[in-house]
């Protein structure tokens, strides 16, 4: 089979879920033209040592660019290109620089964007870092000296590993939280109380079930006051508030842009065909756990969806029927902090209840996390030999209710 | 197909065992074995795991 010729797919989004969609579409044999708009300037790079390794030494973009497979080199990579706007009736985009380029097949791989304190709260212009990019990595990497006092608004994955690797360098760190433990909507209370303890031993304060008043003062100064009346005092200040997706170049398509664009179960954007989104900023519904389309800002997600929807775009434009087996990948999420290791199967955040399965939460030990009798996530804390066996544990139990847990 | 993975830079995340379970394994201490070879029957589930690696520590070759 063919395609004519010079016809066109735009990638949005050039980082992890853009580049392994653009192997998966020119490796799964589409013939015609592939572009890559890339916001940032360089070739696609790894974020998850960001908060971590890179974080300690000092990121370099030569060992944390992807390799790629040979195919992405087919595409024509356009770095700094941000687009603006998508018709999707039309099937054009318009580029930053005012340009349009029309396509035949689109994706949206535009990934987040960290978020910062609301604007309501006072505080002085672009106060702090962030940690998305290798700049802001670089950035941080800076003032991380020894001795130097870091106030962590946020404590989530990223704040956590940001807290760790800061403690590491010899830094005094403060954790600064509106939830009353750490990581509590991803994985609850008693993990995150006891990972929350780990931390305490190795030096980090914690102001939890406080939110932010204001910030004042600037680098080397910053006087961050408290809903509760107090204050805490840094030379460092670091924002890990979550998240926002880029989807505002969707916008006026009719898109459900809230938290992400809403895709069908393979991908596609609204349903409609020759438009698919992957990676963070894909909401789509996983029937292993129900019918919600959800976001999952996991590593593996934009390889896992880029794979699928390449299957999806390709079959939509050679008016072939898509692939009718279900999308259902198992979300697998890891963090290091300090020696600890957490690994997630599943999505713990949607149980109502959590047990441990196995070892200690003092020590090391498997959790898992259950809505009503259905086990829907499981946790390793620092047991990751476990980790094959736990996964397809859960794997079992989620297709079959009646599978039971074998330690 | 030989696989080599450079145990430096190995991590003993497992993403590579999800992805290819007959030919990487995480051993009673957590650490990995693999085989250095596989059939070409296995190709798509190598590349998969050489991708799946969070430091990219999985190369094929031939
Ligand atoms: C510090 C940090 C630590 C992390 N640690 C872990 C971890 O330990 N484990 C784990 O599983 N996951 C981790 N993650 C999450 C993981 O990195 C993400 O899930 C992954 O990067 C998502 O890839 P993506 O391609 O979907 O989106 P992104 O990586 O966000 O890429 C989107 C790209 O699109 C570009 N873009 C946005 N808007 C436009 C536009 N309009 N036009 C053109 N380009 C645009 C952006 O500039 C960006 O380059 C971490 C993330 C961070 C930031
Ligand atoms: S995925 Fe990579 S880091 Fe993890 S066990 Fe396999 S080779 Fe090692």
């Amino acid at each position: 089979m063919s395609t004519p010729p010079a016809r066109r797919i735009v990638v949005v989004g050039g980082s992890l879920g853009g580049l392994r969609v653009t192997e998966a579409l020119l490796a799964g044999g589409w013939d015609g033209e592939v572009v890559v708009l890339s916001a940032e300037p360089h070739v696609p790079y790894t974020r998850p040592p960001l908060s971590k390794a890179a974080l300690a030494d000092g990121p370099d973009l030569a060992t944390l660019a992807f390799k790629q497979r040979p195919e992405a080199a087919r595409a024509e990579w356009r770095f700094g290109s941000r687009a603006v706007a998508a018709d999707l009736a039309a099937r054009t985009v318009t580029l930053a620089d005012g340009g349009t380029l029309a396509y035949d097949g689109l994706v949206a791989a535009t990934g987040v964007r960290p978020r910062r304190l609301p604007a309501r709260i006072d505080h002085s212009a672009g106060a702090g870092h962030v940690v998305r990019t290798i700049e802001d990595c670089r950035a941080l990497h800076a003032e991380l000296r020894p001795g130097a006092r870091v106030v962590v608004i946020g404590a989530g994955f990223i704040g956590c590993e940001v807290a760790a690797t800061a403690t590491g360098l010899g830094c005094h760190v403060t954790v600064v939280a509106v939830d009353e433990s750490p990581m509590l909507v991803p994985l609850g209370r008693a993990v995150g109380d006891a990972v929350r303890a780990r931390h305490e031993r190795a030096g980090v304060a914690f102001r939890l079930g406080v939110s932010v008043a204001s910030v004042s003062g600037t680098r080397g100064a910053y006087s961050v006051a408290l809903s509760d009346g107090t204050s805490v005092k840094g030379d460092v200040l670091v924002q890990c508030v979550g998240s926002a997706p880029c989807v505002e170049w969707l916008e006026g398509n009719g898109l459900d842009l809230t938290d992400g664009v809403v895709t069908d179960n393979r991908l596609r954007l609204g349903g409609g065909t020759g438009a698919v989104a992957v990676g963070d900023v894909a909401r789509f519904p996983n029937p292993l756990f129900d019918d919600v389309p959800r976001r999952i800002e996991h590593w593996q997600t934009p390889l896992e969806t880029a794979r699928r929807a390449a299957a999806t775009l390709l079959a939509d434009l050679a008016g072939t029927e898509a692939d009718p087996v279900p999308f259902t990948p198992l979300p697998s999420f890891w963090s290091d902090q300090y020696d600890l290791r957490l690994q997630s199967f599943g999505v713990p955040g949607l149980a109502d209840r959590t047990e441990v399965l196995e070892g200690d939460l003092e020590g090391q030990a498997v959790v898992g996390y259950f809505r009503g009798e259905q086990l829907v996530g499981a946790l390793l804390l620092g047991l990751p030999r476990r980790a094959a066996a736990v996964r397809k544990h859960l794997l079992a139990s989620l297709t079959d209710p009646a599978a039971t847990y074998a330690a | 197909m030989r696989i080599n993975v450079d145990l430096a830079l190995c991590q003993n995340y497992g993403q590579c065992v999800f992805a290819a379970p007959d030919v990487f394994d995480l051993d009673d201490a957590g650490e990995l074995v693999y085989q250095a070879s596989a059939e070409e029957t296995a190709r798509a589930d190598v590349e998969a795991a050489a991708m799946a690696c969070p430091v990219q520590a999985i190369t094929i070759e031939g």
